[in-house]
């Protein structure tokens, strides 16, 4: 690992001085928070990563979770992920988070992991953590190395000619598909990212992963009153039956009016450089019938620009059927 | 030439950052005995259980948390200790595989380890034993299916996993009953 300098701020605005003044995104900047440390520790050892200075706000009090006007959560940022999939509120009122939570990564690095953190995780991308390799992430304008090489665990939504990787987070999944709201401390003060707006699509800028400027820090996650717990669920198919990271995964969320679904959440993990929406796809199952029949259409709705890479077209239709059981398992609708 | 590193600096510009420092100092409790290092910034708290501590019960295994190897407690909570810095464990209590036993009496995972032949070659284990030390504490685990997935961090590549996870079991079944561990 390289040299840099270690500092331990015990405000937030002490920690916000300690980041101030940088240009850019959170991404790019030299001088990092650090708080569980699991990935942003691994890529430094790795060289991908080289901050001069960590910033550790690991004991700024932003780790607790309470409940919010209008019947929603708080998360704090800094609350462990084990913690959070634990807490008896979560566990009730957002079952789908919960589950997401604890389908990622082992049990000691949930112990270990932040919420904030797990938001700012960088892809698994073999070819972004191997520096001798092109990588437009990691080097950009390099190119990159996935696109005509190993593929199988890259993208089939909003990839570009510039980078394929997905974003590598269960939690983040579940986040996306209850409409989170990630709060921010800056420079000018507080505001408030909507989670779809979190992360970016890579473009022909994959360098830069979330909307988080270089001079914030994430305080929070808030969670809306409306947790879908009776109707919902999150699959994940992977390689291995734990500790291993999504081909595919599925945060499936209804609001059902006896066998109607009245509206519909579903968001994909593994498939993509963001947690996957697609309002076209929810909107097709409004009003229908909750069967495997309308499950099956919603799927290939959300799946019609999918578009397969030399290894990993088995995606697709690994997705679909995803899409289809998670929805079954979340309506209670017999699945076979 | 040094700059002010501390949190009160201000005006800080990135421009000429302070030259990182050889060395900090930390002082952490380790089985029971408080400790103060001196080491770099970018030093594990896996390398200074080791390296400076001696105590190398605790194994490095891939340094990048994906076998389990390095697991040990912190303020009683099961972490990989290659991916945490040994400064970030200021003031916390760790405890390494050579804390868990009472003098000569083992700790009743290590005793049941041995009775269960849950390992090989050994270079797992105290990783596994620390590891499982910190699933009994957190109490989520009720079935042998609970135990494997709760255990998936820690890798053995002599694959002793039946042993081992029939080692937990008699562990927890020797465990008083009203235990539970906040699943609820």
């Amino acid at each position: 690992m390289r040299a840099f300098s270690y500092d331990r701020p015990d405000s937030v605005d002490a920690a916000l001085r300690g980041v101030a003044g940088q240009p850019g995104t959170t991404t790019e900047a030299a001088v990092k928070f650090v708080a569980g440390g699991t990935n942003l520790l691994d890529l430094m050892k790795a060289d991908v990563m080289r901050p001069e200075r960590l910033v550790d706000i690991s004991r700024l009090g932003l780790d607790r979770i309470e409940d919010i006007d209008g019947g929603g959560l708080r998360l704090g940022a800094l609350a462990r992920n084990a913690d959070t999939a634990y807490d008896a509120r979560v566990q009730a009122r957002y079952p789908m988070l919960s589950k997401a939570i604890l389908a990622g990564a082992s049990a000691q690095l949930r112990n270990m992991a932040t919420n904030g953190g797990n938001l700012l995780q960088r892809t698994r991308c073999y070819y972004f953590y191997d520096t001798g390799t092109p990588c437009n992430k990691r080097e950009p304008g390099t190119g990159c190395g996935a696109l005509t090489g190993v593929n199988r665990i890259h993208a089939i939504l909003g990839a570009s000619d510039h980078c394929i990787a997905v974003h590598p987070s269960d939690m983040c999944v579940a986040l996306a598909a209850l409409d989170a709201v990630v709060r921010v401390s800056g420079p000018k003060g507080e505001r408030t990212i909507p989670f779809a707006d979190f992360h970016r699509l890579p473009g022909d800028t994959p360098h830069i992963d979330s909307s988080l400027a270089a001079d914030e820090l994430i305080t929070a996650i808030d969670l809306p009153a409306q947790g879908f717990a009776r109707h919902s669920t999150y699959l994940k198919v992977r390689d291995r039956a734990s500790y291993a990271f999504a081909l595919v995964s599925v945060a499936a969320a209804l609001d059902l009016d006896g066998q109607t679904v009245r509206s519909a959440r579903l968001a994909l993990g593994g498939v993509a450089h963001k947690p996957w929406r697609d309002p076209a796809a929810e909107a097709e199952l409004a009003g229908k019938p909750a069967s495997l029949e309308s499950f099956r259409e919603a799927a290939r709705v959300l799946l019609r620009d999918a578009k397969g890479q030399s290894h990993n077209s088995f995606k697709i239709a690994l997705a679909e059927r995803a899409i289809v059981r998670a929805l079954a398992e979340a309506a209670g609708v017999e699945h076979s | 030439m040094s700059q002010p590193t501390g949190p009160a600096s201000r005006g800080h510009t990135h421009k000429q950052p302070a030259p990182p420092p050889d060395v900090m100092e930390v002082s952490l409790t380790v089985n029971g005995s408080r400790k103060t290092l001196r080491v770099a910034p970018w030093t594990s708290l896996l390398d200074a259980l080791r390296l400076h501590l001696d105590l190398t019960g605790t194994k490095k295994g891939c340094d990048h948390g994906q076998c389990g190897a390095c697991t040990v407690l912190v303020d009683g909570r099961r972490i990989n200790s290659c991916l945490t810095l040994a400064v970030m464990a200021e003031g916390r209590t760790v405890t390494t595989i050579e804390g868990l036993a009472s003098g000569d009496a083992l700790h009743p995972l290590q005793e049941a380890f041995v009775e269960q032949d849950a390992f090989q070659c050994g270079y797992c284990t105290p990783g596994q034993i620390c590891s499982a030390a910190g699933l009994l504490e957190e109490g989520h685990a009720r079935t042998d299916d609970d135990i494997r997935e709760l255990m998936s961090g820690n890798l053995c590549r002599c694959g002793a996993y039946p042993n081992i996870v029939a080692a937990i079991r008699q562990v927890m079944d020797a465990q008083p009953a009203a235990r539970d561990g906040g699943a609820s």
